[in-house]
């Protein structure tokens, strides 16, 4: 077989070698971080797999999942309509939505959670009418909002006000001459947003919400405040303190968030590849390939487009 | 005698466009910049006007200004005998109009933009689509059958399906055409449309153009292009600092100017 190209070149790389040490280095305190773990006693691992798949745990784990997703599915829907709210001509709206934000941001999620458990003692009933008029529905709080909803509205609560910001930097991201073009069109405000300028914020918006999802499944260790007790923390707490062994239960803990956020990880990598965050060469590659229609080259069009733009302070974590 | 659909004599009932002191400030106080400076121009239906001017003149805000995408400081536009964006009243008083009416308003009224401001996210035919789908209140079949059309009359039957990220800048510019059409107006605003464009692909835009003018569309351009005003228009307005300082047939603007700004630009573009 013949080369095409002649005198093709074949050198020797450049020498690095403090790679290797640098190698070295980190295998001589991985060894011994490991070694320390485990010869430890105290971590009695033999405990730490005697329960690791415990009915309770596994149990406690889809709880955890439970509250995480409820939790952003519910806040994601509050964020879209918060920042909407910023940006409105409507100055009571615009108000409303930022005293949203700053309260709910400028208070510990830990606090708030002991209010949504208090919620029934502070408001023991929960009545629609009309205000300082009669009523015509009335409940016992106590009996609609459960441990369970108090941390589930609790975390919604508190992380629409960071998805809420998100959200608003996504929209604001998008070139205004596509709002304009719509504008000129015809089309209502409500259906530009709906139609021309959430689609393309999607961009923008999805990559750091994976983020938040990652950091509220282990916020959800925190509902211990309300208290609701069928989460993965206080689960395996229970148990550690039942047994006089709370560390290697600790441990059990760590490795199930460790293990569930490595899951979400995954998904975020997808999902950032989907929308394109990273305009490079794959995307052109699959428009080439794949031609026009579908949903990956749609959204490679709109990165290719380049009428949304980053905002590197969108990252914002809690 | 041949029927001839241009409108020879400026009567007030063929009148597309009326603007009557348009007066344009951006800010307020001592930041405030006055663009357009009291401009008065009618657009009679059917023909074609192309406003010409160094840029900072005002052309493209006042074009902004007659589909209210800019709200004018003073003055007032009536287009196809409506006055837009506001409503007097039996009193005399003057009312802004509702959002809502405003966007009915510009329904009647085509823009194309200088960066083609296509939606990146829809294909070709889906930009054509989307107005009349979410405004008109077409079926989609009505919707596809009319993008096809109207992507076949602007020569692009075969890019249906492509995604404007896969389009050239000529062929986005047509496909932005295309999607104005679809909403049936009355009036096309072009804002420097081929501005933004290599030159080799500017012809195929112009084409467009042309053909749109033959077939009796009211058109007001924003451009550079000296020989598509000659050879296309009816009116031609050239524009600096904020007021119209010439306006006629091509062959008296751009062939015996009268005024010294305008021989002065013709100067420097040809």
């Amino acid at each position: 077989m013949s080369d095409p190209i002649p005198n093709r070149i074949h050198a020797r790389g450049v020498p690095r070698p403090g790679r290797w040490v640098g190698a070295v280095v980190v295998v001589v305190i991985a060894a011994m971080a490991i070694h320390g773990l485990v010869t430890n006693e105290t971590f009695r691992w033999d405990t730490v797999w005697l329960y690791l798949r415990d009915i309770v745990v596994i149990r406690a784990i889809g709880w955890t999942l439970i509250l995480t997703v409820g939790s952003m599915a519910l806040a994601v829907v509050m964020a879209v309509v918060l920042a909407i709210m910023r940006r409105s001509d409507n100055p009571v709206l615009r108000g409303v939505s930022w005293f949203y934000i700053w309260f709910f941001r400028g208070t510990p999620v830990y606090v708030q959670l002991v209010f949504w458990g208090l919620i029934s003692v502070l408001y023991p009933r929960l009545s629609i009418g009309i205000p300082f008029g009669p009523e015509f529905f009335a409940f016992t709080t106590k009996d609609v909002i459960t441990a369970f909803w108090a941390a589930l509205l609790g975390l919604a609560f508190n992380e629409a006000a960071y998805l809420a910001e998100i959200v608003r930097a996504g929209l604001t991201s998008v070139d205004p001459g596509q709002a304009e073009a719509a504008k000129a069109l015809g089309m209502k405000d409500a259906t530009i947003l709906r139609r021309i300028v959430l689609p393309q914020a999607m961009r923008v918006i999805v990559p750091p919400t994976g983020n938040e999802t990652i950091s509220m499944l282990k916020t959800t260790s925190l509902v211990t405040a309300v208290p609701f007790t069928l989460d993965l923390f206080y689960a395996t707490n229970a148990i550690g303190n039942r047994l006089y062994q709370t560390v290697p239960l600790l441990v059990i803990a760590s490795i199930w968030y460790l293990v569930i956020t490595s899951i979400l990880m995954v998904g975020q990598s997808y999902l950032e590849k989907y929308y394109g965050r990273g305009f490079g060469t794959e995307s052109s590659a699959r428009r080439r390939r794949g031609g026009p229609g579908g949903r990956p080259s749609r959204q490679a069009a709109i990165a290719a487009a380049g009428t949304t733009t980053d905002d590197p302070f969108i990252e914002v974590t809690p | 005698m041949t029927a001839d659909t241009r409108p020879t004599a400026a009567a007030p009932a063929d009148l597309m466009v009326e603007l009557t002191g348009i007066h344009k400030e951006f800010g307020h106080g001592h930041g405030a910049v006055h663009v357009l400076r009291g401009v008065d121009l009618t657009v009679p239906r059917g023909s074609v006007t192309v406003i010409l001017g160094p840029s900072g003149s005002g052309k493209s805000t006042l074009l902004r200004c007659i589909n209210e995408l800019e709200d004018i400081t003073a003055g007032s536009v009536v287009v196809d005998g409506e006055r837009m964006g506001y409503r007097l009243d039996d009193k005399g008083v003057l009312h802004r109009l509702h959002p809502k009416v405003i966007a009915r308003q510009r329904r009647r009224i085509g823009m194309v933009f200088q960066r083609f401001h296509l939606f990146p996210h829809l294909t070709a035919a889906e930009n054509v689509m989307e107005a009349p789908l979410r405004v008109r209140g077409l079926s989609k079949d009505d919707a596809r059958a009319q993008a096809e059309e109207l992507l076949h009359r602007v020569g692009l039957s075969d890019r249906a399906g492509h995604y404007p990220a896969q389009l050239s800048g000529g062929q986005q510019q047509r496909v932005a055409i295309a999607r104005a059409l679809a909403m049936d107006p009355e009036l096309m605003l072009f804002d420097e449309p081929t501005s933004a464009l290599d030159p080799e692909l500017v012809g195929e835009v112009l084409a467009v153009m042309k053909d749109l003018a033959k077939s009796g569309m009211t058109m007001i351009v924003v451009t550079h292009e000296i020989g598509f005003a000659r050879e296309v228009a009816d009116d031609v307005v050239f524009m600096d600092q904020g007021v119209v300082v010439e306006q006629g047939p091509p062959s008296a603007v751009l062939d015996a100017p009268r005024e010294r700004r305008t021989r002065d630009f013709l100067a420097h573009v040809l």
